[in-house]
């Protein structure tokens, strides 16, 4: 039944700085499939927007570059794909809405005219056609007033109107895949609740899949299928929300999990993680997480944890979880110095 | 019976628009908008809204560092809008500030040291010696150690800068503490963190915080109190149990259901509201919400409503709770 489209396998994305080289995103295996929302959670720093760029494509080269691993949507290595072939993908196949809806639009150009050239650059349309369709879309995102909306700049709509417009845009050329960065973390949450009710809207007409990339576990309670918790350029644990919300196996999640403060409950003392995520570099021996985690013991701080399978699709990078027979990616040792 | 540290009423603060050749105010922005409220002794009182709705300016103005267009600020009784600049700045050594941005708010120039010790020095501790002390003591309150005095802001992560904006707001033993958005630039990890050393200094040293938030869990977390702002008005203001279990306001109503539960079994109805916060240089006639109110009435457009007691200690600005409107 479900197809997969997206397939990340042990991606290694460095940034080269005069401060040596630092593995951004270090192993990263993802997989979506075709209509399904995937969660990608963290705290800053953890890799998970630099993940995004890279299958976009779209990392800043140089200081960054993808060294090893794979990208495929639909059987195609994006990795080695030519720019010429990537210009087809992005906005056409795969797009992506960003952080700040105030800054992704071009403010010298009207909301039209930036709609427009999406639809003519991907699709063999008369500008007649690229209108109409443009007043479509942007009806469809719900803005009221497409028509007169089309003719204004970004500064004359408010945040929450120019994300819409932003997916308008990223929605154009019916996308197999959205990729959105934290799209509603610089809105209020009257308005994240208008632009999650859309996003999953979209989800459901248009069988788009969905990579939401965000820090808030609530956003990801509300749309996603599945999730996968990054830390310090890794994933550390793969399930579905409900999983990863009622049942947290890593350390990190359970900790990140519990040390929010819930809006339905009695206070209690908050739990804390003590300490502050680590900055990655080369060359680490061990889990990421041990100088924070409860439960680090001997090995953990000298062996590198792979992502163990735990049951299903479940997957968590912990000696906790580790049953030898069930080791998916045996990529400990390789890692180390590479 | 506690006694209110702090009392605001009728607090305004407009923002004037200039334009036009000569440069003439052409209207106003208000940001505040008569605004109420007591906290007592060591009482945390939350604020909460949107961005935009006039937190920030309120919480600013009862510091003066926005100077208030009218109304009251009572501190300990005294009414502290008349104060004279150098009455204010001692005052200052009360009521102390922390910030949102731990990035913007201390100086990259300075060492932490500098940065702590400057309030010591202008509040009349001479004594270089008794400054460095109390600059570790300090440090270590807040869970940094003394060896960190003598480092640049830059040296720290986020966290760690927050801890640092504390020690400095907590350097003259303040009574109240204005806490602008204090984690909204932290992880959740360190957010709880900060949080936690929130409440513990509140204990230990008997302080009283206005804390103002856009992140409901967070306020309802800390806090005694809640009132929610929006569009410069506070529409509702009570105890957090009974403003999170039983909201009156349809504002409140539909910014609670608004929030995404980190909870994939809660069902919810949720209220999504139509269209964006109205500009605040020219908000509407009558209750500022009548626009995105799925309640709204006839009144409601016409006559602004009074912010009353409809129960024990809730406090209420909407016509459906006024029995004469009705």
């Amino acid at each position: 039944m479900s197809e997969e489209i997206l397939n990340i396998n042990e991606l290694h994305t460095h940034f080269f700085t005069d401060n040596g080289e630092i593995p951004a995103v270090d192993g990263v295996s993802i997989s979506v499939n075709k209509g399904e929302v995937v969660g990608i959670v963290g705290e800053s720093g953890c890799g998970k927007s630099v993940t995004s760029l890279s299958i976009m494509q779209l990392v800043p080269s140089p200081p960054g570059k993808i060294v090893s691993g794979s990208i495929e949507f639909k059987g195609e290595n994006l990795v080695r794909s030519s720019k010429k072939r990537m210009k087809q993908i992005r906005g056409n196949e795969i797009s992506m809405i960003f952080q700040e809806p105030m800054t992704s639009l071009d403010p010298l150009f009207t909301i039209g005219n930036q709609l427009r050239e999406a639809i003519r650059l991907h699709q063999n349309v008369s500008k007649k056609e690229a209108i109409r369709k443009s007043i479509e879309m942007l009806k469809l995102v719900g803005i009221p007033r497409a028509e007169e909306v089309i003719d204004e700049y970004p500064h004359q709509l408010s945040g929450g109107m120019r994300q819409r417009v932003m997916i308008a845009i990223a929605m154009a050329c019916d996308p197999e895949i959205l990729i959105a960065d934290e799209p509603t973390t610089a809105l209020d949450v009257t308005i994240q609740a208008q632009i999650l009710d859309l996003m999953k809207r979209l989800n459901e007409e248009k069988e788009t899949a969905i990579v939401l990339i965000t820090h808030d576990l609530g956003v990801v309670a509300e749309i996603c299928d599945r999730v996968v918790v990054m830390y310090a350029g890794q994933v550390v644990e793969e399930g579905t929300t409900r999983e990863i919300l009622k049942d947290p196996q890593h350390p990190y999640s359970k900790g990140l999990i519990r040390s929010l403060p819930k809006i339905h409950e009695r206070d209690q003392k908050l739990y804390s993680i003590p300490g502050t995520v680590p900055k990655p570099k080369m060359g680490m021996v061990g889990c990421r997480f041990k100088d924070r985690c409860e439960f680090a013991y001997d090995r953990c701080f000298e062996e590198n944890p792979a992502l163990y399978s735990i049951e299903g699709n479940r997957r968590s990078r912990c000696f906790l979880s580790d049953d030898p027979e069930k080791v998916v990616t045996e990529n400990a040792e390789a890692n180390i110095g590479s | 019976m506690q006694k209110p540290i702090l009392e605001v009423n009728g607090l305004k603060k407009y923002f004037d628009i200039k334009g036009g050749i000569f440069g003439r105010s052409v209207g106003s922005v208000k940001a505040v908008d008569d605004v109420s409220f007591t906290v007592q002794e060591g009482e945390i009182l939350g604020i909460v809204g949107e961005s935009g709705c006039g937190k920030s300016t309120t919480g600013k103005s009862i510091l003066r560092l926005i100077e208030p267009t009218e109304g009251e600020v009572k501190f300990e009784d005294k009414d502290i809008t008349q104060l004279s600049g150098e009455d204010m700045r001692k005052l200052r050594r009360n009521m102390q500030i922390i910030f949102q941005d731990p990035y913007a708010s201390l100086n990259p120039r300075h060492t932490v040291e500098k940065i702590i010790s400057e309030p010591l020095l202008i509040h009349g501790m001479t004594d270089a010696k008794e400054r460095k002390d109390r600059v570790k003591e300090l440090l270590e309150v807040v869970g940094l150690s003394g060896y960190h005095a003598s480092r640049y802001p830059h040296q720290f992560s986020g966290g760690q800068r927050q801890r640092i904006g504390i020690a400095r707001a907590l350097a003259n033993n303040p009574k109240l503490i204005i806490c602008d958005e204090p984690v909204s630039a932290l992880d959740v990890s360190v957010q709880s963190q900060i949080l936690n050393l929130m409440e513990k200094l509140r204990d230990q040293f008997n302080l009283t915080y206005v804390f103002i938030a856009h992140d409901l869990s967070v306020v309802k977390h800390i806090s005694d109190r809640v009132g929610v702002m929006y569009l410069g008005r506070m529409v509702e203001l009570t105890e957090k149990d009974k403003l999170y279990d039983d909201p009156k306001h349809p504002y409140t109503k539909a910014l609670l259901s608004a929030v995404p539960l980190p909870d994939p079994d809660i069902e919810k109805d949720r209220v999504i509201l139509e269209g964006d916060v109205p500009s605040p240089s020219n908000p509407p006639t009558g209750c500022a919400f009548h626009t995105r109110c799925p309640l709204a009435m006839d009144i409601c457009k016409e006559v602004r409503p009074q912010f009353e007691e409809i129960e024990d200690n809730h406090f209420v600005a909407c016509h459906l709770y006024d029995e004469t409107a009705q």
